[in-house]
């Protein structure tokens, strides 16, 4: 790991709430995203999609569609070229179903028209002949042995026995001995715990609009977490070479993991190329509901044993998730993440990923740590009530700091945990009074943050302004903050800088917005393109200067004559510098390529307090604070935002939150109406407390703040809702008839 | 799709006849709307009323009120006057949808979409309201309880239309009120919901009361015997606890997306002893017009 990168020093730009740069253009309208795209003699893409949750496709007939006045291209899972296994081709199939419909909603032909309305009568001329195959949505049902089988050859090899093939995936961590551990404890507890799939409820629906040329090349305008990794898939589903597909991204509407990878853009490219004509392919929601990626659904048994002083001696869990009809690694986050906050002598886990009749599941921020984490807190928390121990301070007791063994392997360096609990129990709300039916829940997270691989330029125009080109959508506010660590690096001020994100044919290859990664790499992957530029002046200094390029140094935004041996000279300013370019060797820019390592992980502490209502189960969140390490925060309103907007969505997943499937295997809320999001007047004001805990890894100890926020909230509110009741919760989300039926003892 | 914008209601009763049960009229169109784009429906006419004055207006007659069919959430409730007669009418309206969908909806399209879990139905039933149908063979009222037969389905006959809806005139010391369940705080729609009706004497006690459930039936319920269990009480316990048995045995529930039948059963009856007391309060003049 790169852990000596930080330098500790006075920030001039870095931390201050700066205005950002693309609020003016989404509250006028004039920011451009997925759907806004248009291009002369573009046509209108639509989806025929399976009303059944598996079944064979026998035949489909599409001539009456394709002699419909109006249509210009039909696709079927036959247009696509065979490819070899892997995420590519699971993504191909996702996105137009083959032999079989594995799921409600699952694409099973496509069209491209002249007009709207034309489109949707050509869905309705096409003839699918279907074979009704039985389903499984559930992860039990799905691990019999005799269960309906989802997809045949998936299976890895180290997967134990006795279940269906539907169990495709087996990880395991921990260390330790289980057995001496438990027998150390004054209690042992197992306990059983549910969630529901939930869905990232992003607000700007799947847009892509496709042009391919009759030379083969082809354009993508898509809104997308990561076009590089759209170009990469696109390109390998039609057998292209990535350097003949040009992607570019719009402004995003929201992913939260869930645009990471792609449902319609191969179809969306398909059609062009038959058609010879751009076309543009938009979901509506419920077709975002049911054929874009929610996060799995869980079941997880939990065992945990602890001395009466609140010492956590052995931990063990087995979790099964179900992400859909296709393989995913989700699990293996689960299974890594679940007890990262402890530091324990014994403790496994088991993951299983489960195949079903569902959406491929998507990345949903901290992708499967929610789940295992808040199994893992709410035994904690029935622990601490147990043995009538304050929850913090067993937190404290138990937390991992620098030099504890992870249970997922490594060996943590400075890390954040113990100053987050602290910050939390010192903190006023934590020893607020309480009203009748309410009560207090507590719960830790954490998240790993990933780096990857980051390409940044930067040039120095000739007036002296400086203009960064990156490579990653801007979902959360990226942009400000890659431009404020420009400024900060280069000594020059924030307004001269503006930070761009480019196509996929103009700059090197930038791994997708996840994993909280953008603001720690490509910011790291900026200072260092700055660096480089500063590097480039200081020798065009010494060019102007005659003299030698070791003989100055760069100082508050100036070259200056490394000392008084160097000779008497001004200093040069970056607008001096960049105005005599051309004449002294031509334009001045930074690059810099790199695969970040030391993202650094991050921990958080959430407090609620609820009220729940006796006669009806109905929970209202009266009062919430996040606790999160930040290492720096560079920009603080949107590290808040980070940390507000994952306590919401924890929240909304905590209590209503869910995909609901009729016996038939078909999803029953695909909208707004009935899958239940918090809306505003549902949520408090969420207090956001920042910790600056410097990441080793960053030259100005930046960690990433976006997912570890969403961690916590799920066993905040199982906690803060058993509490409130007197009966334990084990099962998400918590509404209200669920709730109710606890309290009245069902 | 033809669009029609008549500014007279024989307008309106020329145009559903020769469109032969393929036209759909069109007020506020928070439903219609919503159902052609999720390509639900395809009406091939509208007919838009919102052209007719009168069916903008909201009119006195015989002390009570008659509201058009036209008119809005949010003109309705603009109305200190009508808000103080029915303040549990009033909030009922106001529950349908956003701030934006205010402007638009109605009262005579909540009624006529025919969802048992519309809010506007069991406040409107608890008042006692009245529809005035004008048709091809000219016009009839019908209390507005047997407007809606089923999901998505009312006692309409073909070509028929709501032009307003009438509150009858109120008694001293009388006020309602509705409750809904629901699990957000807005944007949401009932699992169950109660309307209120009450009219207490000079000592307090219940001399009228109507108790109207919603989505708890295929239909929004009348319920004599929770009303029955209020009349002649002064509200206290006992008189409330019946209630809440009487509204739980008359609901006969689905289990659903939105709730389980245990659930809606219990909560109903909840909501109906809730929405009680603040009606009490209200017809006793404690905390009049104000909203729960």
């Amino acid at each position: 790991m790169a852990l000596d990168e930080y330098e500790k020093r006075d920030f001039r730009v870095v931390g201050k709430r700066m205005p950002r740069p693309d609020a003016i253009d989404k509250v006028t309208g004039r920011a451009l995203y997925g759907a806004d795209m248009h291009v002369p003699g573009m046509l209108v893409g639509k989806i025929l999609r399976s009303p059944h949750a598996h079944a064979r496709i026998k035949a489909i007939d599409t001539s009456a569609a394709e002699a419909l006045e109006g249509v210009r291209a039909v696709v079927t899972g036959a247009d696509f070229p065979e490819i070899a296994p892997g995420e590519a081709r699971n993504v191909r199939d996702n996105a137009m179903a083959r032999d079989k419909a594995l799921y409600d909603g699952h694409a099973v032909a496509a069209v491209a028209a002249t007009s709207a309305a034309i489109a949707r009568k050509a869905l309705k001329l096409i003839r699918v002949e279907y074979e009704i195959l039985p389903h499984v949505t559930e992860i039990s049902d799905a691990m019999k042995p005799d269960a309906p089988v989802v997809q045949e050859g998936f299976v890895q090899e180290n997967v134990p026995e006795g279940f269906s093939d539907n169990v495709i995936s087996y990880h395991q961590y921990g260390h330790g001995d289980l057995d001496a551990g438990f027998a150390q404890a004054d209690k042992v507890i197992t306990r059983r715990f549910r969630t529901a799939a939930t869905h990232q409820g992003y607000i700007e629906p799947h847009a892509a609009l496709a042009s391919f040329g009759a030379d083969g090349t082809a354009d993508l305008w898509v809104c997308t977490q990561g076009h590089y990794y759209v170009r990469q898939l696109c390109a390998e589903i039609l057998q292209m070479d990535q350097a003949q597909l040009r992607v570019t991204a719009s402004e995003i509407g929201g992913g939260f993991g869930g645009k990471t990878t792609c449902f319609i853009e191969p179809v969306a490219l398909m059609l062009s190329k038959k058609a010879g004509a751009p076309v543009k392919l938009v979901m509506t929601r419920q077709e975002v509901f049911r054929a874009s990626g929610p996060t799995v659904s869980s079941e997880i048994e939990m065992r945990m044993g602890m001395t009466k002083d609140g010492r956590i001696t052995a931990a063990e869990a087995e979790l099964h998730y179900q992400g859909g009809a296709f393989p995913n690694i989700t699990v293996q986050f689960g299974a890594m993440a679940a007890f990262a906050c402890y530091d324990l002598q014994a403790v496994q886990t088991r993951g299983y990923n489960v195949l079903t009749n569902r959406p491929k599941q998507a990345a949903y921020r901290a992708p499967g740590a929610p789940m295992a984490i808040y199994a893992v807190e709410s035994v904690v928390d029935e622990l601490c009530q147990e043995f009538d121990l304050d929850p913090l301070e067993v937190r404290l007791k138990n937390a991992a700091r620098k030099g504890t063994k992870a249970s997922y392997g490594p060996t943590y360096p400075d890390i954040g945990l113990v100053a987050t609990l602290e910050a939390a129990q010192a903190h006023p709300h934590y020893s607020a009074p309480l009203g009748p039916n309410q009560a207090r829940g507590v719960a830790c997270g954490f998240w790993f943050n990933f780096g990857g691989d980051t390409s940044v330029s930067l040039s120095v125009d000739f007036d002296g302004s400086i203009t960064v080109t990156e490579g990653n959508p801007d979902i959360g506010g990226s942009r400000v903050s890659i431009a404020m660590m420009a400024a900060e690096e280069l000594g020059v001020p924030y307004e001269s800088v503006r930070a761009v994100v480019t196509d996929t044919a103009s700059l090197g290859h930038n791994e997708v917005t996840d994993g909280s990664r953008v603001t720690f790499a490509v910011g790291l992957a900026t200072i260092k393109a700055a660096r480089a530029a500063k590097r480039e002046m200081c020798r065009r200094a010494a060019k102007i200067w005659g003299i030698d390029e070791d003989a100055v140094i760069w100082e508050d935004g100036c070259a200056k004559p490394a000392g008084p041996n160097a000779g008497k000279f001004e200093p040069l300013s970056i607008k001096e510098i960049a105005a005599k370019s051309s004449r002294t060797g031509g334009p001045i820019a930074g690059h810099h390529e790199v695969n970040a390592e030391g993202a650094g992980v991050s921990f958080g502490v959430h407090i609620a307090d609820v009220e729940v209502d006796p006669e009806t189960g109905h929970t209202r969140v009266v009062r919430y604070t996040v606790f999160q390490d930040a290492g720096k925060a560079v920009h603080p309103d949107y590290v808040e935002g980070q940390m507000q907007g994952g306590a919401a969505q924890g929240i909304g997943w905590a209590l209503n939150e869910e995909y609901i499937y009729d016996e038939n295997g078909r999803l029953l809320n695909p909208g707004f109406l009935d899958y239940r999001i918090p809306v505003a007047s549902d949520l408090p004001h969420i207090d956001a407390v920042i910790l600056e805990i410097p990441n080793p890894g960053h030259p100005y100890g930046v960690r990433g703040v976006g997912e570890t926020g969403i961690v916590p909230p799920l066993a905040t509110l199982s906690n803060a809702v058993s509490r409130a009741i007197g009966r334990r919760m084990y099962e998400l989300p918590m509404s209200p008839p669920r709730i109710l039926k606890a309290i009245k003892g069902g | 799709m033809q669009y029609l914008a008549p500014t007279s209601e024989d307008e309106v009763v020329a145009a559903l006849a020769q469109a032969d049960g393929r036209a759909r009229i069109l007020a506020g169109g928070t439903d219609l709307l919503v159902q052609m784009k999720a390509d639900m429906i395809a009406p091939d006419i509208l007919v838009d009323i919102k052209r007719i004055p009168e069916l903008r207006e909201i009119t006195r007659e015989g002390g009570g009120w008659r509201i058009g069919a036209a008119v809005s959430g949010a003109e309705f409730n603009e109305r200190a006057d009508i808000c103080a007669d029915w303040p549990g009418l009033a909030e009922a309206f106001d529950l349908i949808g956003s701030t934006q969908v205010q402007g638009r909806c109605t009262l005579a399209g909540n009624l006529c979409n025919a969802s048992p879990a519309a809010d506007s139905v069991p406040a409107m039933v608890a008042a006692d309201a009245v529809a005035r149908i004008v048709g091809p063979s000219g016009t009839r009222d019908l209390p507005v309880a047997e407007i809606p037969v089923g999901p998505g389905r009312t006692s309409l006959a073909a070509g028929e239309f709501i032009t307003s809806i009438f509150l009858p005139a109120r008694a001293p010391r009388s006020a309602d009120a509705y409750l809904r369940f629901i699990p957000r705080t807005e944007m949401d729609i009932a699992v169950a919901s109660a309307g209120v009706s009450l009219t207490l004497d000079d000592n307090g006690s219940c001399v009228a009361a109507r108790v109207a459930l919603g989505a708890v039936a295929p239909t929004v319920l009348l319920v004599e015997e929770a009303a029955a269990a209020l009349i002649g009480t002064k509200l206290e316990g006992a008189a409330l606890a019946a209630l809440a048995q009487a509204c739980e045995s008359a609901a006969t529930p689905i289990d659903d997306k939105r709730g389980t039948v245990a659930f809606r059963k219990q909560v109903v009856g909840v909501l109906a002893r809730r929405a009680v007391k603040i009606a009490q309060d209200r017809a006793s003049g404690k905390g009049a017009g104000e909203r729960a």
